[in-house]
């Protein structure tokens, strides 16, 4: 060392790599999921069939080949999950021969929790607290997730290996140091941790890894005629009978496809011609909205609301 | 046509407005979403009395970040232009989230280093700057900040080009660009000011989109760690990783480090895809032609510079509460092995406002030393300057499973260099055959009075009326002598495993045989053992559980360590790490001393 700068090479040094940025995103997800095969006591793959979990589980595939992924993948439902979205979920698993658990809150669908009368407590009660009963049941020690930091500020500034104490709480203010790509895994019973391998992903990078590899996704991400509801200035699908309509709301048809997915009373559509592959990301690269604004559950408690429910225990 | 892509950091001293200079970025060069921007002009005219946007918002996520208007953690952005993808991660001003800031650097090539124009080159300054160039980053642009509070006067530029220019003087290979901006105002953010025709350089992002930083530096030959075998079957045996550096083929010679071993490769993987070849950075997976030993933690290479040792020097940049001094044992992640390792030295502490070295008994959080770092096993690592990847680490504290320092590998230390080992003429082989038996250590792990040593007692009665030699090494008997000056610390405890099974080792060679009892609590240490004695050892688990050990109570040992006065009490107040695999669990609960003991040596019989 001199002066306190430790002496560096050259970059004549260094030999180059012929790797793009999606092959470069795709080996470090695989380097962080076999780092959590190989580390972590009982990894699960959280699935929510979206367009992430289609590209986490095509990665897992990738990583672990000739083998198949050494945990099983959970899907947390709510029971208000779109229908294609339960019937690709089921398929998908026989086709690709994985072990796909389900969890319902059965405490909340015998008390009829529902997304019309609950609101917040909803997503709290049939998401973040399934979720952590789901866990807790199984005993997972690591838990893979499809977050990516360019969805939500507090994501942003979330690890890749994020842990949470025995009540499943995110302490953001104290997030162990992440160096390189040396995963501190270690944890102390009843802790686990949450690790995600698309973190520096984006939107766009992953319909272009998408298109690339030719995985297959929901067909609701396609532009299509279906029938919704305009509520509030979203566009929401009437997937089944249990829709609710308000004073003069009725169901039109529409040509339209959703950027993201979960509960379908809670998902906003967009109007769009987009039916291929190439134009969805064509519509992607030139989108001026960010995709959570089709999340309508997202915008409970202002800005900060992400960070709130992780820290409660929320993916 | 494909665009590269360009990690960088924004840090320096608190206030120096990096979360604005890069918010401000983002905002003008329209790389934000509508609905952010919404947001933050909606928030802005929450906080302000002006009502000016306010910049910082669109990267500072945190709520407490918000509330106290500071930076804790790094935040992420994701942007492209039409020349390049970025990635930015936006680091922590304030000295107490300095390890924040190395999380940053150590993934970045390129470092923005934010100085007020107002204040000057600060300490915090020089430590970032010498936090950066320890982890790798080679590329520093010091954005000279709030020009327009100096009335963008090229005189204040010149004073902190000239401060500049010293503090980076000794920083060798290292290409350092200044920009006069304003963060708040947008002066030579995207495009150049006119407010500041002195200056001729570029602006800010026009220099990110062009200039070439190259590769982290991967190492010579080819060289990776393994994460994990898959064995999908009893046909397919691979071994799967991310190449470090350099290219592999099919029919290549592989050596297995630390054994040693040279094996063909029979098969790449890249992905799920059957490969000719195969290259730094890319998933792969690799099949040899030969039953070789590998496991995770081995290194596989090629002409590489890589080094096998178990003591090296590293700079460590110490990032926790607790303070380092020397003796203090962690476990040590490097690559993809992890160990029980040492800092036996502290040979001097970085000042980091100077740089000068100077000689320290304690390291502090956020200081820089250099140590001599001891392993509990062989490893496989190179210097950093030769290879990032084999030569960067992680020292991780026991009980608290925190990541407590990162440090960069110097060189090794070699000790054992001027010593030779004599192969004599009786051999153990000719021992055993005159003594008739087979030498082997059985290794007794459990708690405090699970009934080790009792159960060895029988077990050697039992041996010895077979007309076999044995010796008993119990844990409280060699602490009375061989082990006298150890102590329970954690450095003293794995001394103290080390002695009893190098002792063993020795005995097995005078073809003894051996039945070590000492609670043993750690897996490393254990492993450690096995390691020393060889093949012929048998881990023998006596489960007994603690409500029981600690009602019998025999020593009365429980009592005081309840009452606190014994510290670091296995069961009580340290951990004890259940074998993942013994060979033989015997738990005590409800059964005689002869029953046991008839367990155990059914566990053995093969030996005998």
């Amino acid at each position: 060392m001199k002066n306190g700068f430790r002496i560096q090479k050259n970059d004549t040094d260094y030999g180059g790599s012929s790797m793009d940025h999606l092959e470069e995103l795709e080996a470090e997800a695989i380097y962080i999921m076999r780092e959590v095969a190989a580390e972590c006591e009982k990894p699960v793959m959280l699935y929510s069939v979206g367009k992430d979990s289609s590209v986490m589980l095509h990665l897992a595939l990738k990583a672990f080949y000739p083998e198949k992924p050494p945990f099983p993948f959970l899907h947390i439902n709510t029971t208000w999950k779109f229908r294609e979205m339960i019937t690709f979920r089921d398929e998908t698993a026989e086709k690709m021969g994985i072990e796909m658990l389900e969890y319902i809150n059965e405490d909340g669908v015998r008390e009829g929790i529902n997304p019309f009368d609950h609101g917040a407590a909803y997503t709290d009660i049939m998401k973040t607290q399934a979720l952590r009963q789901a866990l807790d049941l199984y005993g997972f020690t690591a838990a893979f997730g499809g977050g990516r930091r360019d969805e939500e500020k507090s994501r942003a500034k979330e690890r890749i290996f994020s842990f949470r104490d025995h009540n499943h709480a995110w302490d953001p203010k104290n997030q162990r140091p992440e160096l390189w790509k040396l995963y501190n895994t270690q944890i102390h019973r009843g802790e686990s941790i949450r690790v995600f391998p698309l973190s520096n992903w984006t939107e766009a990078d992953i319909w272009q890894y998408i298109r690339r590899e030719s995985i297959p996704i929901v067909s609701l991400y396609f532009a299509k005629e279906r029938p919704v509801v305009i509520r509030d200035g979203n566009i929401i699908l009437a997937d089944d009978e249990r829709m609710r309509l308000g004073p003069g709301e009725e169901i039109q048809m529409k040509k339209v496809r959703f950027r993201t997915l979960g509960c379908y009373p809670l998902t906003g559509g967009v109007e769009s011609e987009a039916d291929t592959l190439d134009a969805i990301v064509q519509e992607t690269l030139a989108a001026v909205e960010s995709e959570r604004t089709s999340r309508i559950i997202d915008s409970d408690g202002g800005s900060a609301s992400m960070e709130k429910r992780k820290r409660e225990g929320y993916f | 046509m494909e665009k590269d892509l360009l990690k960088f950091i924004t840090c320096g001293s608190v206030d120096d407005g990096k979360s604005t200079l890069i918010g401000h970025m983002l905002y003008d060069a329209k790389l934000i979403f509508a609905d952010q921007r919404r947001a933050m002009e909606l928030d802005s005219g929450k906080g302000s009395a002006d009502g000016r946007l306010d910049y910082s918002l669109l990267l500072d996520g945190l709520m407490a970040e918000r509330e106290q208007g500071i930076t804790i953690d790094v935040a992420y952005r994701y942007f492209t232009t039409r020349r390049r993808n970025f990635i930015v991660a936006d680091t922590p001003g304030h000295e107490e989230y300095t390890r924040n800031m190395a999380v940053g650097a150590s993934f970045a090539s390129l470092c923005v280093i934010l100085v007020d124009a107002s204040q000057g080159v600060l300490m915090q300054t020089k430590r970032h700057a010498r936090i950066c160039a320890l982890m790798g980053i080679r590329h520093f642009v010091f954005a000279v900040n709030k020009m327009d509070l100096v009335n963008y006067n090229q005189k204040k530029f010149e004073k902190i080009r000239k401060d500049v220019r010293v503090l980076m003087a000794e920083a060798d290979g290292v290409q350092v660009q200044l920009i006069p901006v304003s963060a708040t105002e947008g002066d030579n953010i995207t495009e150049k000011s006119v407010r500041m025709p002195w200056y001729g350089g570029p602006a800010l992002l026009p220099y990110l989109e062009t200039v070439e930083t190259g590769e982290p530096c991967g190492g010579r030959g080819f060289s990776m760690a393994v994460q994990r075998v898959c064995r999908p079957n009893r046909l397919f045996r691979g071994f799967q990783g991310q190449p470090a550096s350099g290219s592999l083929a099919v029919g290549d010679i592989l050596t297995v480090l630390p054994g040693g071993q040279k094996a063909a490769v029979a098969e790449i993987l890249n992905g799920d895809k059957s490969v000719e070849r195969c290259e730094k950075g890319q998933a792969v997976t690799i099949r040899l032609a030969t039953e070789t030993d590998v496991s995770r933690g081995c290194v596989l290479g090629k002409d590489t510079t890589l080094k096998t040792g178990s003591m090296l020097a590293a700079y460590l940049l110490w990032m926790d509460d607790k303070n380092l001094v020397a003796g203090r044992n962690f476990r040590m992640k490097l690559g993809t092995q992890t160990v029980p390792a040492t800092v036996m030295k502290i040979r001097h502490r970085v000042d980091v406002n100077t740089g000068a070295e100077v000689s320290a008994e304690t390291i502090y959080k956020n200081e820089i030393a250099f140590c001599e770092i001891s392993m509990g096993s062989r490893v496989v690592f190179d210097t950093f300057a030769e290879s990032r990847e084999h030569g960067s680490l992680i020292l991780m504290d026991r009980l608290s499973n925190m990541t407590c320092a990162c440090g960069v590998v110097e060189q090794e230390i070699v000790r054992e260099n001027n010593l030779t080992w004599h192969e004599m003429d009786i051999t153990r082989e000719l021992r055993e055959s005159q003594m008739g038996q087979k030498a082997f250590t059985v290794w007794m792990t459990g708690l405090s009075g699970a009934g080790k040593s009792t159960i060895a007692n029988e077990v050697e009665k039992r041996l010895f009326a077979m007309g076999k030699h044995t010796m008993i090494l119990d844990g409280d008997n060699v602490r009375m002598g061989l082990n006298k000056n150890l102590g329970f610390g954690e450095e003293d405890r794995i001394e103290n495993i080390r002695r009893i099974a190098q002792v063993a080792k020795l005995m097995n060679d005078a073809g003894l045989i051996v039945l070590a009892a000492s609670i043993s609590p750690y897996r490393p240490d254990r492993r450690m053992a096995r390691e020393i004695i060889g093949e012929n050892f048998t881990e023998v688990y006596v489960s007994t559980p603690l409500a029981e050990c600690e009602r019998r109570d025999t020593k009365g040992l429980y009592k005081a360590a309840r009452a606190g006065e014994i510290a670091e009490f296995t069961g009580i107040s340290g951990v004890y790490e259940v074998p993942e695999s013994p060979d033989i669990v015997i738990d005590t609960t409800g059964r005689s001393v002869e029953e046991c003991a008839g367990l155990l040596l059914a566990g053995i019989e093969k030996y005998l």
